[in-house]
């Protein structure tokens, strides 16, 4: 595996083999291992064109704690930068004889171009691209339902909120089918599903009541405040009425079911603090988690050795 | 200027759909007009003779749309460079648009881009001039002047115009000079600077979809305003099955309407972007298989009079960049006559009938005297070897643009000859 960019071309064997790395990584806590010398002498670059905390934090710990150099660049850019200057960033840094680009940028494609100009020693580990995928996200989120329930195949899954804005969801979506989930549901109103999303292999609710039936895994999505000024709803205070995970909508689903959420959350716009805070909530796991996942990742694409049957290149 | 010779084309397959020639046979050209079909005139001299034994004898073929990019844009391309790109594709008259830098809406810019092209005597070039003023979409352009200029058509292209009360008048003063208006109907709100068909792939790539409704809303608009006003209207670039099929009951209706579609439209589906290709980037975008096929039908039942190559030659830099940063458009002219030739292989179109769609149909939307052989019309015309494959490469394309999804693809068929006012400007060696 020299990049990792999306879900969807992986296999089922595949994303197992990312989580069982990621398992050998945690300890029975489920923390990550303290510190490996697996990638000692390598350069991992965190090249963030786009603000983040949780991810580029997380991916930074897991760099170091097997045993990288790191550099973090922030790039502040606007609609108007130009591919030039993107490819012109990318061969500057190249040039520095770095092993590995942990990209992260607004718009949808942007990892897939950088992979496909990149130097061929170097590898490319897409953090998030506009609207289109969070695979290592996914991974973090499939780690921790598989770290909890075991077996995929049992498993109903909602996602609800935002879908069409979502590149999380668009990465979870494909995980879930790959790894065989029951069912997998989305559950928003039609303004913010895209076009055609049952054929990404999704039921399609919008009312959040028989969406959440019997469900075993509830997965919240932020909703961003900008979503009013495009009209896709009219305003948060309807939107949690409609569709916000209250004790009350969480009792719909499997009385153990687990509720999830990519952070950072919106209290009391899609979730009640007291679902996020409560017992069934495992956002916090996922967080942790996180970084035994990015470990695993960046192992198995910077270290070919690491590569089990299961991956290639 | 040095004489026309006395040329003559022996034993080629001729095929001009206006005047329903479609049989090996000679054409005889002296002082740059077509002097003879058949047998030569009483006492012909000949002073130069070329031998189409198998090989198509076309009328130059007329390109609807090509942007030649000058002036202002001449790291994209010039004039010079995609005139000679037209006649290696065998097309002998373009109408260029008026979206360079300045924009053409004043006769000045009429006068010097045919002041280039004449110089660079490859092609005829038609103007295209803009339908409102510095093409902003506020206020009329001075198309009295402009059509005084030559220009032959006018047009907003894809920017964006006011309001609907600003078009009903651009659309009835461009009556009152009887220029035809070129308009592409996309609806801008709807289309929400997207930048690939709404579909099963914008979802899986997340890129922002433009609807068919985008299209169809726009058409829809325009009919109603066409029906109104009685003005002579051509679509431009018509992407979807729904669209064909408004166009064709309002041709059924008789409004004074024409549409074409481009060339990739009738190949390309939104699937070929699946690896974020910027070299797939167009507008109006490639839509589904479905739509593929609506717009073929199109061609078949007679929606369409003209099939574009829609040329727009990009510098590389342009697709090199995160899909939604791309610039859309693809170099176009030289694979326009190959895959004209693949439609008709695949029985889409008859040869005759797609000849006709990029000859006689552009020629009469455009209103120029192109795109057949009539004996003492001027002697515009290609030589094609239906046969040849060749390969799409930066090498093997003359434009400037060597941006074209089509790269690295096997085509059939290739122009040897191109004859322009009776000379022979080109000459493929290969």
């Amino acid at each position: 595996m020299r990049h990792f960019l999306n879900i969807r071309e992986l296999s089922s064997e595949q994303l197992t083999h990312i989580l069982d790395t990621a398992e050998s990584f945690t300890s029975v806590d489920g923390q990550a291992v303290k510190k490996v010398p697996l990638l000692r002498g390598k350069t991992i670059v965190n090249l963030f064109f786009e603000p983040s905390t949780r991810t580029r934090t997380t991916f930074e710990l897991a760099a170091k704690r097997l045993s990288a150099d790191v550099l973090n660049i922030n790039i502040a850019t606007s609609a108007t930068t130009k591919g030039e200057s993107l490819l012109d960033t990318l061969f500057n840094l190249e040039a520095m004889n770095t092993d590995v680009f942990i990209v992260r940028h607004p718009e949808s494609g942007a990892a897939d171009f950088i992979a496909k100009y990149v130097a061929p020693h170097v590898s490319i580990i897409n953090a998030g691209d506009g609207k289109h995928a969070h695979p290592t996200q996914a991974m973090l989120d499939m780690f921790t339902i598989r770290k909890l329930r075991k077996d995929f195949s049992y498993l109903s899954v909602a996602i609800v909120g935002d879908i069409l804005h979502s590149r999380v969801a668009r990465s979870q979506i494909e995980a879930l089918n790959i790894l065989g989930a029951k069912e997998v549901r989305v559950i928003a109103p039609r303004t913010l599903l895209p076009a055609s999303v049952e054929k990404l292999g999704v039921k399609v609710f919008q009312d959040c009541k028989q969406g959440l039936h019997d469900v075993d895994v509830v997965i919240m999505l932020r909703l961003q405040k900008e979503r009013m000024q495009g009209a896709f709803i009219p305003s948060e205070h309807e939107y949690f009425q409609l569709y916000g995970l209250t004790p009350e909508r969480l009792a719909l689903a499997k009385p153990d079911a687990l509720v999830m959420h990519p952070g950072p959350i919106n209290r009391g716009v899609e979730i009640s603090s007291e679902v996020a805070d409560g017992p069934q909530s495992v956002i916090l796991q996922q967080v942790k988690y996180g970084i035994a996942v990015r470990m695993a990742i960046l192992s198995l694409v910077i270290s070919p050795e690491q590569n089990g049957a299961a991956i290639e290149s | 200027m040095e004489r026309p010779l006395n040329l003559e084309i022996l034993n080629g397959h001729l095929v001009d759909p206006k005047n329903e020639i479609d049989q090996v046979t000679n054409i005889f050209i002296a002082d740059g007009k077509v002097a003879a079909i058949a047998k030569p005139p009483d006492a012909w001299q000949a002073d130069q003779t070329i031998d189409a034994a198998n090989k198509l004898v076309l009328p130059g073929l007329v390109e609807l749309s090509a942007s030649l990019r000058e002036p202002g844009q001449e790291h994209k391309a010039t004039i010079q460079s995609e005139t000679l790109a037209a006649a290696a594709a065998g097309i002998t008259s373009l109408a260029c648009l008026p979206t360079t830098d300045p924009v053409v809406d004043s006769p000045a810019q009429i006068e010097l881009i045919e002041q280039l092209s004449q110089n660079s005597g490859h092609c005829h070039v038609y103007v295209i001039g803009a339908l409102t003023a510095g093409l902003q979409g506020e206020s009329l352009s001075e198309m009295a002047a402009l059509k005084a200029a030559g220009c032959v058509g006018v047009s907003n292209v894809m920017r964006p115009i006011k309001n609907s009360l600003v078009l009903r008048h651009a659309m009835e003063y461009a009556a009152s000079q009887d220029l035809t208006i070129f308009t592409y109907a996309m609806d801008r709100d709807l289309a929400n600077n997207g930048c690939i068909h709404e579909g099963l792939t914008s979802s899986r790539l997340g890129l922002p979809g433009i609807p068919a409704a985008a299209e169809t809303a726009a058409v829809a608009f325009q009919l109603a305003l066409i029906e109104e006003l009685n003005v002579r209207t051509h679509f431009c670039r018509i992407s979807t099955r729904r669209a064909a099929k408004m166009i064709a009951r309002a041709r059924y209706d008789k409004l004074p309407i024409t549409a074409d579609t481009s060339i990739l439209h009738l190949f390309l589906t939104d699937q070929d972007l699946q690896d974020f290709d910027g070299l797939c980037n167009n507008l109006p975008p490639y839509r589904t298989r479905d739509d593929r096929e609506g717009l073929r039908e199109g061609l078949q039942n007679g929606t369409f009079s003209a099939i574009c190559s829609d040329h727009q030659p990009h510098e590389i830099e342009a697709k090199l960049a995160p899909f939604q940063s791309t610039e859309p458009g693809s170099s176009t002219l030289e694979t326009l006559l190959p895959l004209i030739l693949e439609l008709v292989h695949k029985n889409i179109l008859s040869l005759c009938e797609g000849i006709r769609l990029v000859t006689q149909g552009p020629a009469e939307i455009l209103g120029i005297p192109a795109g057949n052989l009539h004996v003492g019309e001027r002697a515009d015309l290609c030589i094609v070897d239906s046969k040849l494959d060749w390969t799409v490469s930066s090498e093997t394309i003359l434009s400037r643009g060597k941006n074209t999804p089509l790269l690295g693809d096997q085509l059939t068929g290739r122009v040897t000859h191109t004859i322009l006012d009776g000379k022979l400007i080109f000459k493929n060696h290969s």
